[in-house]
């Protein structure tokens, strides 16, 4: 019980911490100091998946959230600029309604949601019940998760990796391209002596 | 004792949190993620011992190794590409 109590604690603290970092992300107008906080919304939301026991769902939130996009959004950093034009947007009521509305729908939709963790709650009488109680001798995969995404949801698999596979390949022929054709003419330079120093 | 723990850790956050949001320098930054993420693997392994659940440990030390070589990738970015006008230290 005791121990129920301070995981709830955790989960508040977290949460909080979460908007805290969401809103001073929103507000900063240094881009490397946006980047850095978008690291740190991350390894919150690691955090809370961990609480939540999704470890697998955590892992690849810090490998991607924190890790690879840091990488990426920094390597955009250093093509672009590193800070934000101050907006001249002033603030607009009706697109404001709209989300505020849209928002409270939503949060009115998840008052009927079972409690999380809720035994009785439909997901957890679908198809689970079978997928525990069949997979051992119908796969014979001691984990269930792994069961159901290798065998049961095989071709689902297959079919997001293929994706994954062709948006990486693609990215990389896109990225390539610029660099074969460096030698013979001087490509278009957002500035001078970055590229140099890309280059080099 | 956990529950001492877990308060240290998240003041410790906060801490950090509160360097990450008011810089001024990009080092301050790093620092401060590279803190935050370390406050994470102890958070990790701290509520592991609360939960009873499933060994998060290897995970934790997972999140260790990651963080480190985030953090070194960030550094190497900052010297290589130098952002001038955060890298000047007041």
């Amino acid at each position: 019980m005791r121990g129920r109590c301070l995981i709830g604690l955790v989960d508040i603290l977290l949460i909080t911490l979460l908007a805290a970092t969401a809103l001073v992300i929103i507000a900063v107008r240094d881009l490397f100091a946006a980047v850095m906080l978008a690291g740190i919304f991350s390894l919150i939301s690691a955090g809370l998946f961990t609480v939540m026991d999704a470890v697998d769902v955590a892992f690849t939130e810090a490998a991607v959230g924190a890790g690879i996009s840091t990488v990426l959004m920094l390597g955009t950093l250093m093509l672009t600029t590193s800070r934000e034009r101050r907006g001249t947007a002033r603030i607009q009521i009706l697109p404001l309604i709209v989300v505020t509305l849209t928002g409270a729908a939503l949060i009115y939709g998840t008052l009927d949601m079972p409690i999380y963790g809720d035994p009785q709650a439909p997901v957890h009488h679908h198809v689970a019940p079978e997928y525990i109680a069949d997979s051992p001798h119908e796969v014979g995969v001691p984990n269930i998760v792994t069961a159901v995404l290798a065998s049961y949801r095989g071709y689902d698999t297959l079919g997001e990796t293929t994706v994954v596979f062709i948006a990486g390949t693609g990215v990389l022929l896109l990225l390539k391209r610029p660099r074969r054709e460096a030698g013979a003419e001087p490509t278009k330079n957002t500035s001078g002596d970055q590229n140099q120093t890309a280059s080099g | 004792m956990f529950a001492v723990a877990l308060v240290a850790i998240a003041v410790t956050m906060l801490l950090a949190l509160t360097r990450a949001f008011k810089g001024p320098t990009v080092f301050d930054r790093v620092l401060a993620l590279n803190m935050f993420g370390t406050k994470t693997v102890l958070l990790i392994a701290v509520m592991n011992y609360v939960s009873h659940g499933p060994d998060f440990l290897d995970l934790a030390v997972l999140y260790a190794l990651l963080n480190f070589v985030g953090v070194i990738a960030l550094l190497k970015f900052v010297r290589e590409y130098s952002l001038k006008p955060e890298v000047e230290i007041e």
